[in-house]
């Protein structure tokens, strides 16, 4: 239509180019924790993660061996081997042996030591110390060099996050945890909510009207004002804070959203098929059971996946509910903002942890995607 | 007992009892109570029928009264009382509202509260817009919109890493690894900025996170509304010699303001509830404080009952003005 109006190319290119720079803006925080996940915390540190593409400069700190490793050449005490040990080479441009001074030698040259005798680094990081005495001190001489280093990725941190029995911040356990709350707080509220949308999409009775226009009402009710109610109750028939209280909790604050999309969905399906059915002599469950379920699949995949996002996400209700001063049952949502507190920092554990945490609901966002739209355009209030 | 087998047997018995009621409650209303058969058999199916979409909805009105509608009434009578120690309560009037208004916390909390109600629907509206507008106009449309569309599948706390590693701040002579102080030091700033510790300024820095969430919700709703303009309007509009720029503002925007209209309303719900990225980013120091954090504060921290459900009713308030809009048009779009 465009063209036939003979619009200008330039305002395509137009187009094209913010729609380009829209996308990028919205995925670069994304990609930048996605990345951050997969390199170490030196590479973190040393440069940001835009350049991990592409080899870079890095300043670090390395140590030459212990005394212990010395021998005796000559009547020179020598300690031979490798800056990098078991980290990958890279190129050594310049270097120095004290933090003042970083860049004060080439590679290839000798520099006198601090504490007597002298050292050669080589760009490979192959190094010699030197000394007319024997060497002491359990640790060896630091180094600091400026090296390229090229483009490295490790999953060793996704390893050390989820499967290390050792850490204790470890989110194995809270992975598990979360999804023992999501599953059962997806599934039971749809039932509950199927029959209830079926009453008010298609049967007749005073107050039909009045009950909508109360979920309606309902779907933005904050839920921040049945947080201390709630939990009152919870302790008053013996629940306390549990898997039990944070099921009903989402069960709860989950039906109104689950009845109102439902409902809409339900009204919408051909009213000759339920009406055949009725003058067939099917009773009402089996017209619910039969015919509404099976045809209301879209709407039931919708809502599923909301109150899936919604429960996998959610913080407040766990926070409230379900989370006691043991520990034992932590989320993954409230461990992240644990490690914020404590290891605001580490960004290889922090960003792995998150990214753990947002991985499964982008798999159900992006296999589910279509679902999803279906259930926000019906489930928007018009 | 492990949780993960505890779960399952809760969705057993939950589904099972679901299925279970409603199937037996159904059998016992059509065989025993009114059965369908004998002297009275149409009498009895019209009461049956009378009765039986209270059996339908029972347990979801149950649910709905318990855990939505109580808490209400429950939570505006505890901001009246204050707790007093042994498990009772005594009626205190306004003096929990009083307190509040006297603190300072307070005030902030609503002042950025306002700030937020004001800028995070409207950017986001603008935002999603302009994205449904433009991904609509080329083949890759579907890609883009996916991708803006994404961060609402991410959770706040997660999307609250993200962007802090997006605000992270270095020393001047370390290079920059949050990518807002690298662009800030590559176009000549002298110093990095701790962005989240500027009061006033890190209120927009939190918001953005929340525009960033809620782009995609609105894009998806205003493409959808756009789509359904009838393309003869605007094939009139071009046939009258509007510019682009016309047909949108002119001809498209006034078409979808009903949508555009709820897109606006629904952020605002999410803005006035809006509490992971506030507790997960700053926990309200440096005046970030809004009142979902302000209340959970109280609540839980404080564990001052009185003044915490005070605030969860200023909140209702706010609330309010939306939900009977919201009823209002409901009923009169049944009608």
């Amino acid at each position: 239509m465009d063209n036939i109006a003979g619009t200008k190319s330039s305002l395509v290119w137009a187009v094209h180019l913010s729609l380009v720079a829209l996308v990028l803006l919205w995925l670069f925080p994304t990609a930048g924790l996605f990345v951050s996940s997969f390199r170490t915390a030196d590479q973190i540190s040393g440069s940001g993660w835009w350049k991990s593409m592409v080899s870079s400069e890095q300043n670090l700190i390395l140590r030459t061996a212990p005394s212990a490793d010395q021998v005796e050449i000559d009547g020179k005490f020598v300690i031979e081997g490798n800056l990098f040990e078991d980290r990958k080479a890279s190129d050594i441009s310049v270097w120095g042996t004290t933090s003042k001074a970083i860049s004060d030698f080439k590679a290839g040259d000798t520099a006198p030591l601090r504490g007597g005798g002298s050292v050669t680094v080589l760009p490979n990081g192959d190094y010699k110390v030197e000394h007319s005495e024997a060497l002491t001190g359990k640790r060896g001489s630091r180094i600091f060099v400026t090296a390229t280093q090229d483009p490295e990725f490790t999953t060793g941190n996704y390893k050390n996050v989820l499967f290390n029995p050792g850490n204790r911040e470890g989110l194995g356990k809270a992975f598990i945890n979360t999804l023992t709350v999501t599953i059962p707080a997806t599934i039971i509220p749809i039932l509950i909510a199927a029959f209830a949308a079926y009453a008010l999409a298609w049967m007749d009775f005073p107050g039909r009207a009045l009950l909508i226009a109360f979920v309606v009402a309902l779907l933005v009710v904050p839920l921040q004002l049945a947080l201390i109610p709630l939990l009152k109750f919870h302790n008053q028939i013996g629940i306390g804070k549990g898997y039990i209280g944070v099921w009903l909790a989402h069960t709860g604050f989950g039906l109104p959203l689950a009845i109102y999309l439902l409902r809409n969905y339900m009204v919408g399906l051909p009213r000759d098929i339920i009406e055949n059915a009725r003058v067939d002599g099917a009773t009402e469950f089996q017209i619910f059971t039969k015919i509404i379920l099976p045809l209301s699949f879209p709407a039931l995949a919708s809502f599923a996946i909301f109150q899936f996002l919604w429960t996998w996400n959610d913080l407040l209700v766990s926070l409230v509910f379900l989370i006691d001063s043991t520990g034992e049952t932590t989320v993954m949502t409230k461990q992240i903002v644990e490690l914020l507190g404590t290891r605001g920092g580490n960004w290889e554990i922090l960003a792995t942890s998150a990214f753990v945490s947002i991985a499964v609901p982008l798999i159900v966002f992006f296999s589910m995607q279509k679902y999803l739209v279906r259930g926000l355009l019906a489930g928007s209030v018009k | 007992m492990h949780p993960a087998f505890q779960g399952l047997l809760t969705i057993i018995i939950g589904v099972g009892g679901c299925i279970s009621y409603f199937y037996f409650s159904n059998q016992f209303l059509d065989k025993v109570l009114f059965p369908a058969s004998g002297p009275n058999a149409g009498r009895n199916i019209n009461r049956a029928n009378i009765v039986r979409p209270w059996l339908f909805l029972f347990p979801a009105l149950a649910a709905l009264g318990l855990y939505l509608a109580y808490p209400v009434f429950e939570t505006m009578r505890l901001s009246l009382t204050e707790r007093l120690p042994g498990n009772r309560s005594q009626f205190v009037g306004l003096d929990n509202y009083k307190q509040m208004f006297s603190e300072p916390k307070f005030w902030e909390a609503l002042k950025n509260n306002m700030l937020w109600l004001l800028v995070v629907p409207a950017l986001s509206t603008a935002f999603g817009l302009l994205a449904a507008q433009l991904s609509d106009r080329v083949r890759w449309g579907n890609i883009a919109k996916s991708i803006i569309f994404m961060p609402m599948a991410i959770s706040f706390v997660g999307a609250a890493v993200i962007w802090k590693l997006v605000y992270d701040t270095r020393p001047i002579d370390q290079d920059q690894i949050g990518v807002l102080n690298a662009l800030y030091v590559f176009f000549g700033g002298t110093e990095p900025v701790t962005w989240l510790t500027i009061p006033f300024w890190n209120s927009f820095f939190l918001m953005a996170v929340l525009v960033w969430i809620q782009t995609g919700f609105a894009m998806v709703i205003l493409s959808a509304a756009l789509r359904g303009i009838p393309e003869e309007t605007i094939e009139a509009a071009i046939v009258d010699g509007a510019n682009p720029f016309q047909i949108f503002f002119k001809i498209k925007a006034p078409q979808i303001m009903g949508t555009i209209v709820v897109v606006w309303t629904t952020i605002t719900i999410v803005v006035l509830k809006v509490f992971d990225i506030v507790y997960a980013m700053t926990n309200g120091q440096w005046e970030t404080q809004v009142l979902a954090n302000y209340m959970y504060a109280k609540m839980f921290t404080a564990n001052d009952w009185g003044v915490g459900s005070a605030s969860a009713m200023i909140i209702m308030l706010l609330v309010m003005p939306i939900l009977v809009w919201n009823v209002y048009n409901a009923r009169k779009e049944m009608r």
